[in-house]
């Protein structure tokens, strides 16, 4: 089966889980939108990586939650639609429940499970057209699983694994998978305060994640080889939550 | 350009997209219902992106959710540029 033309857009790619994950979907030979909110040189940077091994990729600016900004990084360019959308960008404000504002609960809902449901929606007329499409969304095992400070991401992840199922049962008819991982301590600017106190020795694997781990996950999903997987959560935490 | 919103404009547009999601042309008339078309929830999706991109006009969910007929359909996208 040949694979359509597009793109593969990945949210909040300049580091961490989604720069990982941009190379690794380079390496697969899909151009790359690296999407960024303020860390142009990050950006640059995985654009000049994925160059050098010999694929193709963009920088491109844009807050997710904005909804305009997430309309814009869908937008189908000469290469043709974004057939793999990553739902990658990610923020945490965390604090006790009885001490979380409304702002702090929102932007964390708005950026977490608001722009991915944006971009999904955007991203999924032009799949179902092509009769192919990877969505791959990034929750945490944070969401089916509690920790203490972060009833506002726990809920946004737990959303966004309700969001993937029932889409997934939606367009699957179509050839478009809808996914989700599920990382649980990966080491990243996102999880740098919280590692580091005697962490790793409640992880099964005795030591924390790295974002290639999830993004060869993420790549997994997003491949040919994928295409019966669909409204699934695939968990990396090295044992965690099993 | 937007092509014009004419109702045999709009008519072509929503006969060779159902043509291009399955349907036979022999089987298409105004009176054809969709579910005997066997015209699915995704395919009104892929047809709302269809008249979107041929006229300009938006078709949401909330519009197509009681339209039963492919003429009904033609007389929404018509309605709605109106």
């Amino acid at each position: 089966m040949s694979r359509p033309d597009g793109y593969a857009l990945v949210t909040g790619s300049s580091r961490g889980i989604g720069a990982a994950t941009a190379i690794a979907l380079a390496a697969d030979g899909w151009p790359l939108r690296v999407n960024y909110r303020a860390d142009e040189s990050g950006a640059n940077e995985v654009v000049a990586k994925i160059e050098a091994a010999g694929g193709s990729a963009t920088a491109v600016q844009g807050d997710v939650a904005e909804a305009a900004d997430v309309k814009r990084l869908l937008e189908p360019g000469e290469r043709g639609p974004v057939l793999v959308l990553v739902n990658n960008a990610g923020l945490r404000r965390d604090g006790l429940s009885p001490q979380i504002e409304d702002e702090q609960w929102q932007q964390v809902i708005d950026v977490n499970l608001t722009a991915t449901f944006r971009a999904t929606r955007e991203a999924l007329t032009p799949m179902l057209r092509a009769r192919f499409g990877r969505v791959v969304n990034v929750a945490s095992i944070v969401g089916p699983r509690a920790n203490a400070g972060q009833a506002n991401y726990a809920a946004s992840k737990a959303g966004v694994i309700g969001f993937t199922k029932t889409v997934a049962v939606e367009v699957a008819r179509r050839g478009v998978t809808v996914n989700a991982v599920a990382p649980g301590f990966i080491e990243t600017a996102l999880t740098e305060e919280i590692l580091g106190k005697d962490l790793e020795k409640e992880i099964p694997a005795r030591r924390v994640g790295s974002p290639d781990e999830v993004a060869a996950c993420i790549r997994f999903l997003a491949s040919d080889q994928a295409s019966y997987v669909t409204g699934t959560t695939l968990t990396v935490d090295g044992g965690l939550s099993a | 350009m937007p092509t014009d919103v004419t109702t045999d404009n709009v008519e072509k547009t929503i006969y060779d997209g159902l043509v291009e999601l399955g349907t036979e042309r022999g089987d298409l008339s105004r009176e054809a219902t969709l579910e005997s078309l066997d015209v699915d929830s995704l395919d009104l999706v892929e047809l709302a992106q269809i008249v979107e991109d041929e006229f300009g006009v938006e078709l949401r969910g909330d519009d197509v959710k009681d339209v039963k007929t492919v003429g009904e359909v033609i007389d929404l996208v018509v309605s709605k540029a109106g």
